[in-house]
């Protein structure tokens, strides 16, 4: 049998996906119409012999993702817990606390998957892929190319070409490495708390050498990426399935734009009855849309393509949204015109207002340029990016709100451009 | 009686509009600049009109003899070969003006207002003196030449450029009234009105003024054209509020050529003038702009203080706003914002203009 773990982080991380992740924790932000986090599940659910998904992060218990937990055991029938580390651990540490949880029952491997990824999850061919390339125990990274510029933004792998085996592994480089990038997706065997066990180890004895400070010891982190990988690296005992499938980070609410055009990209395929269609006395669909059942849209609205409406949200007369999130309750008033941005639960969009930011989507003429890991502010300048709308915010009739980020519950009175409103 | 119009160069400020039509044939209220001036000099009596042009324009003179025959008034182009300045022009169409003893009008063309012809006349015949200018009140009068008259009678004692103290809020509007005999006061070479031969007439006790009752606007760049159009429908809300459009989706002053189609939701107004054969499409809301004959504007769009030149269209869900002036048969995509920007004729845009420029 399989099992699943899902790192979902905790509150103290996914600051650049502020002011989204004030209401929500960012694995449940909304991504093509669904939780984040209920594409990795919904992946693993599909995988033959898995028997348990397993999250693991620092949130305290919370009534959103308990509920998240419930329906999500509800529709895809199978076990999945949250277990809540003391303190954020690492990507290795986490496991290794949990390890008796995650061996029980004795699964033969277990994958372990980011939440802050959106990815076509090829996990059934990573574990063909195990099985073909002949060494039993290994482990195996889902590795996708990057450009060679922007791979050194991510974890690189330099592989065997003929066996594919991992020879070396390095995070983020300052100089190029390679162009094979880590997908923070997973494909583990028991014998990985070995490896992970002897740095818990080493990490112990040497808080012991370690004068306390403050009279108490903090724990150390360990970090599968730098810690397990860059070890493993070269001792046949790490593969990486390198995937031509979709694949993107999601760490600025500006990437969730960009990752849910590829998710609804892929409901062709996986869930065609999540894509709105043209129909007669419904609003004009342009591309990828999802409409939940509950919206309520006025048929000379126009939508898409990258488009999802969550429930309850109300579109007025001659309304425009293209390559935006639409989050639950809010109001598009009518003649108003949305691009490029997120708008926040319960806020109002006033008539012909213009709410509009600046994609950072990859370039589209390089087939393995990924989105930029973007920093909020370049030469003191705030980079033009989407508009984030909070939650509750209002924007008056006519004005317009250019590449800004709006805190939740704000009035605003006038237009505002290329600004945060606090 | 006679009248002498300064339309003078190329009208570069008033661009890109300029570089389709001459600047006196550019719609104003949906009219051309120069038919409000004509039009009221011929109310007043004026049968013969001189305009004064340093540029040769077929176009021009075809619609003055198009104009000549409907009014039943004669209309002469005086030629500059070189520029002559504000003053040069009265010199070189002396022998048009000055074939009776009959006072004549001069004016520049760039100004709107409710134009006083006849009470001008009659003040100038009252004083008898050489000339009379028209003078209006402005705010800042530091940005201006004022003028500094006696409050009695009119009659100006000097003349101040942009005043760094308060002497005085009246300046010269660009409207005249001279005898012919001030003719012999100008030489045929470029020559100041204002600085070189107005000075030396008011020395010499010649010269008074006339103030202006009502608005009054130098219309010579967009954003000033704006504001003059903004004037002007005041003034015709007070004097004429038949011509004015209202009704539901109407706010304020709005003219409305009949031959225009409006579509529904729209909120039109205030401060808006739509053209002969203007096309717009359901939801559209219009504040503070002139949208010239035989453009489209399309549905859901959203326009503020700017100019639709001729035949443009403007797309769905499109934002314009700060000035924006399109030339003759722009086409501007759907769902663009435009700010301030200036978009020369016959040109396709197709991504959004966020800071105000120049689109050649």
């Amino acid at each position: 049998m399989l099992k699943a773990v899902i790192l979902i982080g905790g509150p103290q991380k996914g600051t650049r996906f502020r002011p989204l992740s004030f209401e929500v924790p960012k694995p449940l932000f909304p991504v093509a119409g669904v939780p984040m986090l209920q594409h990795h599940i919904e992946a693993c659910a599909k995988v033959p012999n898995m028997k348990e998904i397993l999250l693991i992060g620092f949130y305290q218990p919370n009534e959103e993702l308990t509920r998240f937990l419930f329906n999500a055991q509800q529709e895809f029938k199978i076990s999945i817990r949250y277990l809540q580390e003391y303190s954020a651990l690492g990507t290795g540490g986490g496991i290794y606390h949990f390890r008796d949880q995650i061996v029980s029952g004795s699964p033969e491997a277990f994958f372990v998957l980011n939440a802050d990824v959106s990815s076509a999850f090829p996990l059934t061919e990573m574990l063909s892929f195990q099985k073909e390339h002949g060494e039993p125990n290994s482990f195996v990274i889902l590795g996708t190319t990057a450009n060679r510029k922007q791979s050194m933004n991510y974890g690189c792998i330099v592989e065997n070409e003929d066996t594919h085996e991992v020879l070396h592994y390095v995070e983020k480089p300052s100089t190029f490495v390679s162009d094979i990038i880590n997908c923070g997706v997973y494909l583990f065997n028991p014998d990985i708390f070995q490896h992970i066990g002897s740095i818990f180890q080493k990490n112990q004895q040497d808080m012991l050498l370690e004068e306390p400070t403050n009279g108490w010891h903090r724990a150390e982190a360990i970090r599968l990426e730098q810690d397990i990988f860059t070890a493993l690296a070269g001792q046949g005992k790490l593969y990486v399935y390198k995937t031509l499938r979709f694949w993107s980070q999601i760490k600025s609410a500006g990437s969730a734009i960009y990752a849910s055009r590829l998710y609804l990209n892929q409901y062709h395929k996986t869930h065609p009855e999540r894509l709105a269609s043209n129909k007669e006395g419904g609003p004009k669909i342009s591309g990828n849309v999802y409409i939940h059942p509950t919206a309520n849209i006025d048929p000379t609205a126009m939508l898409g393509p990258n488009v999802s409406i969550g429930t309850g949200v109300t579109i007025g007369a001659g309304v425009r949204v293209r390559e935006s999130i639409i989050l639950h309750g809010a109001n598009l008033q009518d003649h108003c015109c949305v691009l490029n941005s997120i708008v926040g639960w319960d806020s109002t969009i006033g008539k012909w207002a213009r709410v509009e930011g600046t994609p950072s989507d990859p370039n589209p003429n390089d087939p393995f340029a990924k989105i930029d890991s973007e920093t909020l502010f370049r030469d003191g300048k705030l980079t033009p990016s989407i508009t984030i709308l909070g939650c509750n915010v209002s924007i008056p009739s006519e004005v317009i709100i250019l590449n800004s980020i709006v805190l939740p519950h704000k009035d605003l009175n006038r237009s505002f451009k290329n600004q945060i409103i606090l | 009686m006679k009248a002498l119009i300064l339309v003078g160069g190329y009208g570069t400020r008033l661009r890109p509009l300029t570089l389709s039509v001459p600047k006196p044939l550019v719609d104003f209220c949906n009219k051309p600049i120069l038919l409000h001036q004509v039009e009221a000099l011929v109310k007043a009596g004026v049968d013969h009109v001189v305009l004064a042009v340093s540029y040769m324009s077929e176009l021009l003179e075809r619609e003055m003899r198009v104009q000549e025959q409907r009014l039943g008034i004669r209309i002469s182009l005086s030629h500059e070969t070189e520029p002559l300045g504000t003053a040069g022009p009265l010199a070189l169409a002396r022998e048009l003006l000055d074939v009776d003893n009959e006072p004549f009008f001069v004016l520049n063309s760039d100004v709107i207002c409710d134009f006083p012809f006849k009470d001008l006349m009659q003040f100038h015949r009252n004083h008898g003196q050489e000339g009379t200018i028209v003078v209006t009140r402005v705010e800042e009068p530091s940005k201006y030449g004022v003028v500094v008259f006696e409050a009695d009678t009119g009659r100006i004692h000097r003349f101040v450029e942009k005043p760094q103290v308060f002497v005085s809020n009246k300046i010269n509007s660009g409207i005249y009234i001279f005898n012919p005999s001030m003719l012999s006061r100008i030489q045929l070479r470029p020559t100041s009105i204002e600085k070189e031969i107005f000075p030396v007439m008011a020395e010499e006790g010649q010269l008074y003024t006339m103030e202006l009752q009502g608005f009054w606007m130098d219309i010579g760049q967009p954003k000033d054209f704006l504001t003059g159009m903004c004037m002007y429908l005041q003034s015709l809300r007070q004097q004429a509020p038949e011509r004015l459009h209202t009704g539901p989706g109407f706010l304020g002053n709005v003219l409305v050529d009949p031959t225009a189609q409006i579509g529904d939701n729209c909120t039109i107004g205030p401060n808006v003038t739509i053209g002969a054969g203007v096309v717009v499409e359901d939801g559209v809301r219009i504040k503070r702009c002139t949208v010239m004959k035989g453009a489209r504007v399309r549905s859901h769009s959203w326009l503020e203080s700017c100019i639709v030149g001729w035949s443009s269209s403007v797309g769905q869900w499109v934002r314009m706003e700060n000035v924006t002036v399109l030339g003759e048969d722009v086409i501007v995509n759907d769902e663009l914002y435009l700010n301030g920007a200036n978009v020369l004729p016959h040109k396709s845009i197709n991504e959004s203009v966020p800071e105000p420029r120049i689109i050649m």
